[in-house]
């Protein structure tokens, strides 16, 4: 996870695409350590040698990797496929030992350049894995390049974790980690309150709700890569933002649109029969899970299994604040757009009339209908405006973490924790206990192996309910 | 051309192969957790990754030869961790212990596959030169296929299925006899009534207890079943979403009856393998354009399948096959 990179040095993202024409890394040691934890970046580079006065067309590819020192050392024995777009085999051939590769190609035109990741040394890993085929057009008598990103720190993993490593603990890492965990939390947070709210006036456990954080997300990469129609190939030639994507901004907007159509839907089509026919809680959280299993493998049947990012500020640089933490524009505006939609949340539920019936049937479901509040009408409003804020937070996750079929299912068990850390039920304790849990994830890596974080908070989950079964911000009498 | 002679023969073949018994193993501990104890056990993975892993780890760590110790070993670890994870939970209402049980599986996998531990449990890539004291028990000849009718194995296989039905015939035995006996419908009283057996002096969070380690353990052998049967152990298998695997097995043959995982998890296992090798051939045969789906993306499908045949049974067929309504603990507290 990206977001783990401790203070010194700005973000390293805004290196990962610029190109490094020019230095051909001649004569630098090949002494880069394969385990750096401090983030760098390398270039995989085609260069143009039009210089080299080349009468036949041809794919020039450099291969290398930022050391600790910052050194860009080349990359050896990195197999190189070039292929035609339909996929007619071109040539192949590894990188020597400057990281260069040349494929000639038959003549000019458009040419699929594939790295095989397997090939890659240890301790050098593609920034993004789903990039391993770049598409090169090669100009007559030229060479094309592309460009891929490589990386010294492994890709996120299948746990969405750093393998290995951990951080020393220093003042500065420990600001850098509260920070990275205050935003963390805050967008666990916005995730969470539609389950806790659920769980508050309805009393039912979603386990679905990872599927509608990852909605959110997926739905946000959808809009932000291909645009309105883009995916379908036919419709793909048409300007943006119909063929083309539309910028981020706009897409999470839709994102969270969709995101109140899906918790419409399922309180619609799925729950509301169900509390009609009287089927029981248990059954109905066995039918989430149902959901949830079938959203997934959709998911999975969509989008693929290899991690993505958005197209949209996904490079940026951070900015240094205090001299402490180091933080990027996209995680500040984020994290500072959902402490607003957080506050608004409270605000809503505080002095709203829609906010005090929610209360109002979270705390007693028969009192509150008696009262003449339409109990109906209360539950499909958390429906919807959960399902918002789950792909709100999913959008956001997807921005500051990955895009992945199942991360939605991955963050799931961390907002479970932080619900019942605060009291399932409650929404400020959904705040509180999600804000414990994404600050004490991020921190926990000062002690423990980056990948192991998630363990510490399911263990913290167990631990509650042994302690204080109702949470925080719980009462007694909601647990048996 | 569909082929299929084939498409039978593959679900015959799988409905009575390892991945079966172990699902009848897994899906019969659920059913002594919810059917007769109506505790809601998300975690069973974890319990048949403990297994797996006892199992693996005497032979690979212990440097024991002993097939024997391994099992023993196997069933330690799930009853440690029947005891870790129900000492401190089992008195907290359905939903949430539902939440805690797949934390806790969850905690087993990340633990597992982390690389701190990888010279124990091997991490991310687990285990795998731990089954050469179970292959030198094998009566048959491991390379070659053994066959009968449509079924045919190689007898490495074979020696874990038998080995396994077998286990499965104890299992229901023992089962019966058990939920027939007094603790038996102390049990089912605690299920029904928790307030009043114990205002009849029963203490139910013992007795609950015993079923968790109970149910624990078989998860457990269905765990052995697959490191034998894989000779592999890999830690990703055991993620969460494969208890719910054994809950749909569970719910398609009816929950509270001691017959129905073995029904269940045959009838998964044939409609699955069906369906798996039946889109795989309409694709290969271009009965379905690769524009649409390819065939790696079939097994993704099953899943859709697995997920709506949860939420469907749940909804219009709680007892599934053989169940009875009346005997779900559906409004577990």
């Amino acid at each position: 996870m990206p977001s783990v990179r401790p203070g010194p040095g700005p973000c390293v993202y805004a290196l990962a695409f610029v190109t490094g024409s020019g230095k051909c890394g001649a004569g630098v040691h090949r002494s880069w350590r394969p385990a750096a934890l401090v983030a760098s970046v390398a270039v995989l580079v085609l260069l143009p040698l039009a210089a080299l006065g080349q009468e036949e067309e041809s794919v020039f590819t450099q291969l290398r990797v930022e050391n600790e020192e910052g050194e860009r050392v080349p990359v050896e024995g990195v197999l190189i496929t070039v292929t035609t777009p339909d996929e007619a085999a071109v040539g192949q051939a590894e990188t020597d030992t400057e990281g260069i590769v040349q494929i000639a190609v038959p003549g000019p035109g458009e040419y699929l350049v594939t790295v095989d990741a397997i090939t890659l040394p240890a301790g050098v890993f593609l920034r993004d894995p789903s990039r391993t085929t770049l598409s090169v057009n090669v100009l007559p008598g030229q060479l094309g390049r592309a460009l891929f990103a490589l990386s010294p720190t492994p890709p996120v993993d299948a746990e969405g974790g750093v393998l290995g490593g951990r951080i020393n603990f220093s003042g500065r890492a420990l600001a850098q980690l509260t920070t990275e965990g205050l935003k963390l939390g805050l967008f666990l947070a916005m995730a969470a309150i539609g389950l806790s709210l659920i769980f508050g006036t309805t009393g039912l456990v979603n386990f679905a709700h990872g599927e509608m954080i990852g909605w959110g997300m997926l739905w946000a990469y959808f809009f932000n890569v291909y645009g309105f129609a883009g995916a379908f190939g036919f419709l793909s030639g048409l300007p943006p933002p119909f063929g083309g994507g539309v910028n981020l901004i706009f897409a999470i907007m839709i994102a969270a649109l969709f995101g109140a159509g899906l918790g419409y839907a399922m309180d619609k089509i799925v729950f509301a029969p169900l509390r009609r026919r009287g089927v029981s809680l248990i059954a109905q959280l066995v039918v989430t899970i149902g959901i949830s299993i079938f959203l997934r493998y959709v998911y999975l049947f969509a989008f693929g299994g290899v991690p993505r990012f958005y197209e949209d500020y996904t490079a940026q640089s951070g900015n240094e604040f205090f001299g402490l933490i180091t933080i990027t524009p996209k995680d500040l505006i984020t994290g500072t757009l959902s402490l607003l939609i957080l506050v608004a949340i409270g605000f809503v539920l505080n002095f709203t009339r829609i906010g005090k019936a929610m209360r109002a049937v979270s705390d007693n479901r028969d009192l509150a209908e008696s009262s003449g509040i339409d109990v109906q009408k209360v539950i499909r409003f958390v429906w919807v405006s959960g399902g918002a804020l789950a792909a709100l937070g999913g959008a956001f996750l997807g921005l500051s973490e990955v895009v992945g079929f199942n991360t939605g299912f991955r963050f799931l068990l961390l907002i479970f924790a932080g619900v019942i850390l605060g009291g399932l039920g409650t929404a400020y304790g959904a705040l509180i206990g999600c804000l414990i849990v994404g600050i004490g994830i991020q921190v926990s890596t000062l002690f423990i192996p980056t990948e192991l974080k998630n363990v510490g908070a399911l263990a913290v989950l167990i631990v509650v309910l042994v302690i204080r079964p109702q949470g925080i911000m719980g009462r007694r009498e909601r647990i048996g | 051309m569909i082929d299929w002679g084939f498409i039978f023969n593959q679900s015959l073949t799988q409905a009575i192969d390892f991945n079966a018994i172990a699902f009848v193993l897994a899906a019969m501990g659920i059913n002594v957790h919810f059917g007769y104890a109506g505790l809601l056990n998300f975690g069973q993975i974890g319990f048949v990754a403990m297994g797996a892993y006892g199992f693996g780890l005497t032979f690979t760590l212990l440097g024991s030869n002993s097939v024997l110790l391994a099992v023993a070993v196997g069933i330690g670890f799930s009853v440690i961790f029947a005891l870790l994870l129900g000492i401190p939970t089992l008195r907290l209402r359905a939903d949430y212990l539902a939440i805690v049980t797949i934390a806790a599986a969850e905690i087993v996998r990340l633990v597992a596959r982390s690389t701190p531990l990888r010279d124990i449990t091997g991490g991310a890539e687990g285990l795998n030169q731990f089954i050469g004291p179970f292959r030198d028990l094998n009566p048959f000849n491991a390379g070659s296929v053994y066959g009968f009718g449509p079924w045919s194995y190689r007898g490495s296989q074979l020696f874990v299925i038998i080995i396994g039905w077998i286990l499965v015939a104890l299992v229901v035995l023992l089962i019966r006899q058990l939920m027939n006996s007094p603790w038996g419908r102390v049990v089912k009283a605690i299920r029904e009534d928790e307030d009043a057996a114990r205002a009849l002096g029963k203490n139910a969070y013992w007795y609950k207890l015993q079923a968790l380690i109970l149910g624990g353990v078989l998860g457990g052998l269905a765990g052995m079943i697959l490191a034998a049967g894989n000779a592999a152990i890999q830690p990703d298998f055991f993620s969460a979403p494969q208890t719910f695997l054994f809950w749909l097995v569970l719910i398609l043959g009816g929950v509270g009856k001691v017959w129905s995982p073995v029904v269940g998890a045959v009838l998964y296992w044939v409609i699955i393998t069906f369906i798996r090798n039946l889109g795989r051939q309409l694709v290969s045969a271009g009965y379905v354009p690769t524009t649409v789906i390819d065939t790696s993306q079939i097994d993704q499908i099953q899943f859709w399948i697995v997920g709506l045949a949860l939420a469907l049974l749940m909804v219009f067929r709680p007892q599934g096959i053989f169940g009875s309504k009346e005997e779900m603990a559906l409004d577990a507290r």
